[in-house]
């Protein structure tokens, strides 16, 4: 893992005691709100309905577990004994003190994390696929670019107030699951001729009230130009971003105002400028980074598969989980084990500090003290013996970690809505955990397959609902809180935004809508389909007459 | 017109807290100042900008509260979130092992 150097370290000590010099101005009335707002946004800190919410930066998702003790320490000592797993891969804690923000962050620092860049109009936290470094279709890690930009983009003084917030993710395997076509900048590799990695370069992609899939930018950029390149792209914002509006102030908006065509003609201008500058990346800093990245010392193991094969016979609950939740590792003899955060009626992406304290335990037994926090909310121990799976799964149910649900329908995305954000218009983690509970049963879930279900409590989309294969806008009727569902998105390779299904239902609805909605799906699709391939078969009408139409499912088939 | 009361956030931790009798503040809804009169509230309003000039509270704002039976409860979903809490529950402990 990457480990912080001399100027890493003492920058950041630097900035948490400007931080607490910060919060004693403000506190003694030498700061007021509007002044002290921008710079506690730099730091992570927000007002939210109850309290202060800290967002704490995960690079590209990767944590040790020395860190994950460390965020359980602060959960408990700091906050209400848990923290939330967000979208970007990071953690949030929602009842945190003023007085105490400067303390955290030392906290935090001690173990190489900080909350800097986590908000504001500058580069947020760059993301990745959470199996990087360990997926069987990977072409080479992402996380060594991620660090790259991390690096180049940390408290950038170009870039510390862009037009808008600015989000860049990577993926190093041809199936994203990063959603770089929903990023200001997804960056997707490639492999040359030759067989040297590069990147396709996806521009103006988001979600929000205005969603965008992104555009390529670039089919193919050297790894050694990664820096001038997004410099430009970044430099071509900053100076035609809009500032006057904050709903069309995103890159987005000017990419797709102006047209990629024209948008690409700027960025390739200013990086003719540039591209042969200090900004060319050597390749001895390249294989530096990657160094910080090299696989664990695996042994060399038998493949386990027949042994595995008799556990998953002798026992159904292990043979559910090991299907849904354990992806194929690169290395035989390995697997990469997904901890599901969505048990029935919990609110995604929640832990508590005991729980993290064990799955810290669990990464230094079982997977080289190494966690990975996923886009969709869940955690990861990424290099688990094959040998161990059981005993890991059996250590997972004590836990309530095994639910067999990962990219399946209860594996849901859910921003924090109206029960703590003080953006939402309605409340997004009662409809989780309706839906988790509506449909608990495994079984079922198996047979539905591969389902994306998203939900936000407002149009700014935390809970990605745009790309759900099944999405779940919370919004605001005079009062009441009803809910507007899509069909149809997906943030994949193949990413597409979701089909408005029809008019907002109240909440006691929704999980009967979805209950129509999958049983049209099961009545009519075709062998090997998955949701959204039949969605993109059959179009809105067979669902939309079964949630709105009265009509029998039968009939639609 | 419905009743009003006054809600801000304390600066030093973001609680939630109602603008009492005598310009104080108190976490519980059921110590606020309920008033009756539109103008009162300007006024009330206008008395919350101190506790914010003397660094007590950010962002003070009036909101409407019914009140049935002696139970005040605000008339919005959001503010009666910020009142009583989220409306899930926020603790899970680990089962024995």
């Amino acid at each position: 893992m990457y480990r912080y150097d001399e100027f890493d370290e003492r920058l950041v000590a630097e900035r948490v005691e400007q931080f607490r010099r910060q919060v004693g101005r403000r506190l003694r009335g030498e700061l007021s709100e509007d002044q002290f707002k921008p710079l506690r946004l730099m730091n992570g800190l927000y007002m939210q309905l109850h309290a202060y919410m800290l967002r704490v930066n995960v690079p590209y998702g990767t944590l040790s577990s020395r860190q994950m003790r460390a965020f359980a320490q602060i959960a408990r000592k700091y906050d209400r004994g848990f923290g939330h797993f967000t979208t970007r891969q990071n953690i949030q804690y929602n009842w945190i003190k003023l007085e105490e923000t400067p303390d955290i962050l030392a906290a935090l620092a001690e173990v190489e994390v900080t909350a800097i860049q986590s908000s504001g109009n500058c580069v947020r936290n760059i993301t990745a696929d959470q199996y990087a470094g360990r997926a069987k279709d990977e072409l080479a890690d992402p996380r060594v670019y991620c660090e790259l930009l991390r690096q180049y983009s940390f408290l950038h003084p170009e870039f510390s107030y862009l037009p808008r917030k600015f989000k860049i993710a990577v993926t190093g395997s041809p199936h994203d699951r990063a959603a770089v076509a929903l990023h200001d900048i997804g960056l997707r590799m490639h492999l040359n001729a030759a067989g040297q990695p590069g990147f396709e370069v996806l521009v103006g992609g988001g979600q929000g009230r205005t969603p965008f899939i992104a555009h390529t930018i670039r089919d193919w950029l050297e790894p050694a130009d990664l820096l001038s390149y997004v410099e430009a792209i970044l430099r071509i914002y900053n100076l035609h971003g809009r500032r006057d509006n904050i709903h069309k102030a995103r890159i987005k908006i000017i990419v797709n105002q102006m047209g990629i065509d024209r948008y690409r003609e700027l960025v390739d201008a200013e990086w003719e400028r540039i591209r042969d500058s200090r900004l060319k990346v050597p390749q001895a800093e390249i294989d530096r980074i990657d160094a910080y990245f090299a696989p664990p010392d695996y042994e060399s193991l038998p493949d386990a598969s027949v042994e595995l094969d008799a556990l998953q016979t002798n026992n159904p609950q292990f043979a559910r989980w090991y299907a849904s939740n354990v992806i194929e590792h690169k290395v035989p003899g390995y697997s990469i084990v997904n901890l599901s955060l969505k048990p029935p009626g919990r609110p995604p992406g929640d832990l508590d500090a005991d729980r993290m304290e064990a799955v810290a335990d669990l990464a230094d037994r079982y997977s080289f003290g190494e966690i990975r926090v996923t886009h969709r909310q869940n955690l990861v121990l990424t290099d688990v013996r094959q040998s161990d799976l059981f005993e890991v799964w059996e250590a997972l149910v004590r836990l309530d970690l095994a639910t067999p649900n990962i990219g399946k329908l209860t594996d849901i995305i859910c921003c924090p809505g109206l029960d703590y954000c003080s953006l939402a218009n309605a409340r997004s983690i009662p409809v989780a955990e309706d839906l988790s509970r509506h449909f608990l049963d495994v079984d079922k879930l198996a047979v539905v397959g591969d389902l994306t279900l998203n939900i936000s409590g407002c149009m700014n989309a935390c809970g990605h609902h745009h790309v759900g294969n099944i999405g779940i806008l919370g919004v605001d009727k005079r009062g009441q809180e009803y809910f507007q569902l899509t069909l149809g998105g997906s943030s994949d390779e193949s990413a597409s935004l979701g089909d408005r299904l029809g008019r907002a239902l109240p909440q006691a609805d929704v999980p009967a809508a979805i209950d129509a909605i999958v049983e049209t799906y099961l009545a009519v699709r075709e062998d090997g389909e998955r949701f959204l391939d039949t969605y993109r078969r059959v179009g809105i009408d067979p669902f939309k007459q079964a949630v709105y139409g009265h009509a029998a499912v039968r009939a639609v088939a | 017109m419905s009743s009003q009361m006054i809600v801000a956030s304390r600066l030093t931790d973001g609680r939630v807290v109602f603008m009492t009798d005598g310009l104080g503040w108190s976490e519980s809804i059921d110590d606020g100042l309920i008033v009756e009169v539109a103008d009162r509230g300007a006024e009330l309003l206008e008395d919350a900008t101190r506790s914010v000039d003397e660094c007590f509270v950010v962002e003070p704002y009036l909101i409407d509260v019914a009140i049935d039976q002696g139970q005040r409860r605000p008339v919005q979903l959001r503010e009666a979130i910020r009142a009583f809490g989220p409306s899930i529950a926020t603790d899970r402990a680990v089962e024995e092992s």
